[in-house]
């Protein structure tokens, strides 16, 4: 039988992360995403998996503790809220530069500096655009739901192993706190797999496994770069994943990620309550962006209004994808502030229709 | 069916947990549910609110402005919320601590004295329990079997003997609400 539980966004990941077979996770409590933390000790998954809990003693140590079990082929994975993914990012860098899989969640705050601890989309730009230093991407998958928020840890292992990239949920104080159903996946064992590029130990008649993300010359560190850059590619190619709502018949349409997604889907059904034919797409992975898709949606329609939880960041990425095509504006309450339907609504008949 | 719930109250009144048993009770019945607490510095010491919603359909914005029915414990809340009852909709207020009446004319109110109840009760951590009692007397969207089952889920199992209590509390509270303003 289906095992329904009602759950809060945070607790529902810890449970996944378990669940996942993941090795080890390492974190460092923070304002909205503390009760991952506080389930996972309290479940105390050692007894359970043999997966290993630990508090560090920063968010810098967590994520340097994840590079170093990632490095010997584990699943490891940290999460955060913005400050401390901020903290973060010279570590992902070296993970994303040392190609190994790791899984990171932000469960966003507004920003900048140490900000609020109310829910925000203001760090769209840091997970997508690289974050930290050299040209990099994290892959990046933003839950709507509690439900996502769990498929997200099992799906984001996958890819993480599958491209050897570090993997970012990017979640928001919303979705880390509301309780929905979940439907939870049955546990998965550790797999303790021996991968070729892992550090456990050099065996007879086998060369070393060095991992690093330091080449002393330039012509190497190309070599890296084009190597990164094709497998990105791949990604972009392969992992792409989105959502439409009511697009068939759209004059106008929403774009919208994560728990701002829901919000506009209420101010959609308003809006088609008032016969405005508005649609909503809502981007999945944030990197790879529906980029075409978006290009195929915004062509038939008479303009695009991008909301977000930020003063204007995805809104950047839907009008490369339009390319021009159509008009693209963006609406947004920011500081920890969520947007009500109604000022949604409001934005798309001023900006869009009336604009 | 959709119905939008804000619960607001002082922090310790067990406004979180009435929206947790409420949506708790909802899957139980088969329901989408959804439940966002207040979260953040307000929480310490001063009033706490969550907003439950419980549909037949998928829900979509988890953060609503305006609500179905309003449930105010004290009268910080009832200064707070008594414009978002959508019109024509519902809002239950304790009698203990209020400084006024509600001023609206356009919605249904309802009044009760759970905290009263709950020390004749001998048991002031009822006081919730009845306030749910009296709601789903006025609206009766949970059947008392799954309210029962979905208080199974939220109670950790050694208060699971205090169930009875807290049945005795619902229909406590069912008794005793009272219609002030009918539509």
């Amino acid at each position: 039988m289906k095992e329904l539980r009602l759950m809060k966004g945070n607790e529902a990941l810890a449970e996944a992360a378990i669940r996942a077979g993941t090795d080890a996770y390492f974190g460092y409590p923070i304002t909205p995403q503390s009760e991952i933390i506080e389930y996972l000790m309290h479940e105390n998954p050692v007894d359970r998996t043999g997966m290993v809990v630990l508090q560090a003693e920063s968010e810098i140590a967590a994520i340097n503790m994840v590079y170093g079990a990632a490095a010997c082929g584990k699943k490891a994975m940290t999460s955060s809220s913005s400050p401390g993914i901020s903290l973060k990012q010279e570590g992902l860098s070296y993970i994303a530069g040392a190609e190994l899989p790791c899984l990171v969640a932000n469960i966003v705050r507004g920003g900048p500096g140490l900000g609020t601890i109310q829910p925000s989309q203001s760090d769209y730009f840091q997970a997508v655009k690289g974050g930290g230093h050299g040209d990099y991407k994290l892959i990046v998958l933003a839950p709507a739901t509690v439900q996502e928020t769990v498929d997200f840890v099992k799906l984001g292992y996958e890819l993480a192993f599958k491209y050897r990239n570090p993997v970012m949920i990017l979640s928001d104080g919303i979705i880390g706190q509301m309780m929905e159903k979940v439907e939870l996946f049955e546990q998965m064992p550790r797999e303790n797999k021996d991968y070729d590029w892992a550090t456990t130990g050099k065996k007879p008649g086998k060369d070393s496994v060095i991992v690093t993300s330091l080449q002393l010359k330039s012509e190497d560190q190309e070599k890296v770069n084009l190597r990164l850059q094709e497998k990105y590619r791949e990604i972009e190619k392969n992992e792409v994943m989105y959502e439409t709502y009511d697009c068939e018949d759209a004059e106008y349409l929403f774009a919208a990620f994560g728990s701002c997604a829901r919000i506009t889907r209420k101010a959609m059904e308003m809006a088609r309550k008032k016969g405005i034919k508005v649609g909503l797409v809502r981007p999945i992975s944030l990197y790879p962006f529906p980029t075409d898709a978006i290009y195929e949606l915004g062509s038939k329609v008479k303009g695009i209004l991008s909301v977000e939880m930020n003063a204007g960041q995805m809104v950047e990425d839907v009008k490369l994808a339009v390319n021009g095509k159509t008009k693209v504006e963006h609406f947004g309450r920011f500081g920890g502030v969520i947007p009500s339907p109604e000022e949604i609504l409001n934005a798309l008949e001023t900006k869009i229709i009336g604009g | 069916m959709t119905e939008e719930i804000i619960i607001a109250g002082f922090g310790g009144q067990g406004v979180l947990s009435m929206g947790q048993i409420l949506c708790y009770s909802g899957v139980m019945q088969n329901k989408e549910v959804s439940w966002m607490p207040s979260y953040g510095p307000e929480m310490r010491g001063g009033t706490a609110n969550c907003t439950a919603i419980i549909s037949d359909d998928m829900i979509s914005s988890p953060v609503l402005n305006e609500f179905d029915t309003a449930i105010v414990l004290n009268q910080p809340s009832m200064d707070k919320f008594e414009d978002s009852v959508k019109p024509g909709g519902l809002l239950i207020y304790e009698r203990n601590g209020m400084t006024r009446k509600p001023k609206r004319t356009d919605i249904n109110i309802c009044a009760i004295e759970a905290y009263d109840t709950s020390v004749k009760m001998n048991n002031t951590k009822i006081f919730n329990m009845i306030v749910v009692g009296g709601f789903l007397k006025i609206k009766p969207i949970l059947e008392l079997d799954n309210v029962l089952k979905g208080l199974k889920k939220v109670l950790p199992e050694r208060y699971h003997k205090l169930i009875p209590l807290n049945e005795e509390a619902i229909k406590k509270g069912m008794e005793i609400i009272e219609v002030e303003h009918k539509l």
